[in-house]
């Protein structure tokens, strides 16, 4: 009997195993076939914008740019919601908070290609026609000095805002649901306590809640950003496509996810290789992200009974 | 520290007027209210567009005829969804045996282990991964070393994507099984894997079926990473190991980002009705199995 047991143990432990190799195996797997990308271009790889498949020239700057830019606009969007959806969801009665936890948990099924044909067919029109001559023309932003280094020369409807809005509306039920937790976490006493004091709700949120479960909302915070890093199919529909650095709000552009979605199946030699390379940066970006998150997440994961 | 805290909170009340800090909850919660609106508002815009869309679509022989190379009309989506459902059922059968053992050695025998937290740090990294990054794996993996696109490839990726995720569910659900129901399996006289797989594993099972759905759910609408493996044919699934497999996510890339042609972006539409009705199945199925466990 002593010995089946021990089989058993080393068979469920020989699988866990298979987890610890595939992360080292992926980066291998990267990492050896854009060797000759970073052979050829060097470090200089990640802040050269040339694109240039009839010279072999490559570079990775238009890319990571556009993934920084398209992720940072999200987070901009959809931070502020999400945090005040999760005090809601957390403070309204069970009769009301439940369906809307589901709703919440719905929206974050929704496959990505789904929204990417949604924001072609619906938000790319309505940009077009009425958000982007707001902005551009009513509010006269455009006139502005600043303006075109804002918005970008021109407008079509495509761009970064498109891609950001979307990505927003799809990390925010994420962000929302790991930040509920961090708030339910929070004691009873400690909140009834403030609320005691003569807090309004707000007060006790900004003051006690915040304040106990700040790493958690962090931790929440870095996981949106990882999706909106790798999201592919969402930003792929919308983004333009165009191996240009970020112009601007309502420019065109692209990045790493959408590139490698769009040039990959043709690509050899020297470009199969860059485009190894964009993948790699793009695995160190989110394994980065995810590592905070982990982190932050970790810290908090005593407080929070970690099973709940 | 809690003390400070509080007094903090107080002398900072003390500064502002009521009326001031009373408007100033009003104006967030009628912020929070309107950013719940606007969750669950997108939510219903979006199912609503692919339900009006899809619906005009939907026919019997739109659901059993295979899709048609660019242009002819009279497309269907059936061998696209007969591909999805190889697809996804072989990557539950390559994941969910390991990545269920693997979660039992994380719950059952790796408590406090150092092993134990560096391969469940793995587990959320990887999860973390961009479905791309994985679909770039599994193309040099398998597609560059077979020399052809297959369905196989495809459910490779799929399981990839699957592992961590159901070996992460299955540790979760089984830790919560107490600790007094081993303990009196194995005063029984039980062997260790025996305690485990007939009695913790069986009072999860609940659990450990919601979080194989919910993975099921996840992979079935994944798109990026049969881009390079599974690609897209205009054919029955015929050679599983040797040929491009059509899959629902994929010709619903091929027929509305890559097709000028109004009747394609229809059946579009219709394809991405099925898959969400497939999706939202799953998880109307997982709330239920569930709930009949909390009683």
């Amino acid at each position: 009997m002593q010995r089946r047991d021990r089989i058993f143990k080393w068979i469920c432990a020989g699988c866990a195993l298979c987890i610890g190799l595939l992360v080292p195996g992926i980066f291998l797997q990267l990492g050896l076939h854009s060797a000759d990308a970073w052979r050829e271009f060097g470090v200089g790889f990640l802040w050269s914008s040339d694109w240039d498949p009839a010279q072999e020239l490559y570079g990775a700057w238009p890319n990571v740019a556009g993934t920084l830019f398209t992720t940072g606009l999200a987070l901009l969007l959809a931070v502020p919601p999400a945090f005040v959806a999760a005090l809601f969801v957390v403070e309204v009665p069970g009769w009301l908070g439940r369906p809307l936890s589901y709703c919440v948990d719905l929206l974050a099924a929704i496959p990505s290609v789904i929204y990417g044909m949604w924001g072609l067919f619906v938000l790319v029109p309505l940009m077009l026609e009425h958000v982007q001559p707001f902005f551009a023309e009513t509010l006269g932003l455009a006139e502005l000095p600043g303006g075109r280094w804002l918005l970008g020369e021109d407008y079509n409807g495509f761009g970064f805002l498109t891609a950001g809005v979307i990505l927003a509306l799809m990390i925010l039920p994420y962000m929302s649901a790991v930040m509920r937790d961090v708030f339910r976490m929070t004691p009873t006493v400690l909140r009834e306590s403030a609320y005691g004091l003569g807090c309004t709700r707000w007060e006790v949120t900004r003051d006690v809640v915040v304040r106990y479960g700040v790493r958690g909302l962090l931790g929440g915070i870095f996981i949106g950003m990882g999706r909106a890093l790798g999201e592919t199919m969402a930003v792929l529909f919308v983004i333009g496509n165009l191996m240009e650095v970020p112009a601007g709000l309502f420019s065109g552009g692209t990045t790493i996810a959408a590139t490698l979605a769009c040039n990959f199946a043709e690509s050899d030699g020297l470009q199969r290789s860059s485009l190894f390379a964009l993948g790699l940066v793009l695995l160190v970006l989110c394994l980065g992200i995810q590592i905070a998150a982990q982190y932050y997440l970790h810290l908090t994961g005593a407080k929070r009974g970690e099973a709940r | 520290m809690m003390n400070s805290q509080q007094i903090s909170v107080l002398t900072a009340a003390q500064r502002r007027p009521l009326l001031f800090r009373k408007l100033k909850n009003k104006v967030l919660s009628v912020f929070s209210l309107f950013s719940v609106v606007l969750a669950v508002g997108g939510m219903v815009w979006i199912l609503c567009t692919v339900l009006t869309h899809g619906a005009q679509s939907i026919s019997w022989e739109f659901l059993t005829s295979p899709s048609k190379p660019y242009g002819e009309p009279g497309s269907g989506i059936a061998n696209a969804l007969l591909g999805t459902l190889m697809m996804t059922g072989v990557a539950t059968l390559l994941a969910v045996p390991p990545a269920m053992a693997g979660g039992i050695y994380l719950a059952e025998f790796g408590q406090g282990s150092r092993l134990a937290a560096v391969l469940r740090f793995c587990a959320n990294v990887m999860m973390g991964v961009p479905s791309i990054i994985v679909g770039l794996f599994v193309y040099v993996l398998l597609v560059v070393s077979t020399g052809n696109f297959s369905g196989f490839a495809g459910a490779v990726a799929l399981a990839v994507i699957m592992f961590p995720v159901v070996m992460r569910t299955t540790e979760d659900m089984l830790s919560m099984v107490p600790v007094t129901l081993r303990e009196s399996a194995l005063a029984l006289g039980m062997s260790r894997a025996r305690a485990t797989l007939c009695i913790v594993a069986r009072s999860a099972r609940n659990g450990l079926v919601t979080g194989v759905l919910l993975a099921l759910a996840r992979v079935s609408g994944e798109t990026a990473p049969l881009l390079f493996t599974a690609m897209f044919a205009d054919a029955w699934p015929g050679g599983f190991f040797s040929r491009p497999t059509a899959s629902i996510p994929v010709l619903i890339n091929e027929y509305t980002m890559n097709s000028p042609f109004e009747s394609m972006h229809a059946a579009g539409w219709g394809a991405a009705l099925i898959i969400c009705l497939l999706i939202l199945l799953i998880n109307i199925l997982t709330r239920s199995i569930f709930h009949e466990k909390q009683h």
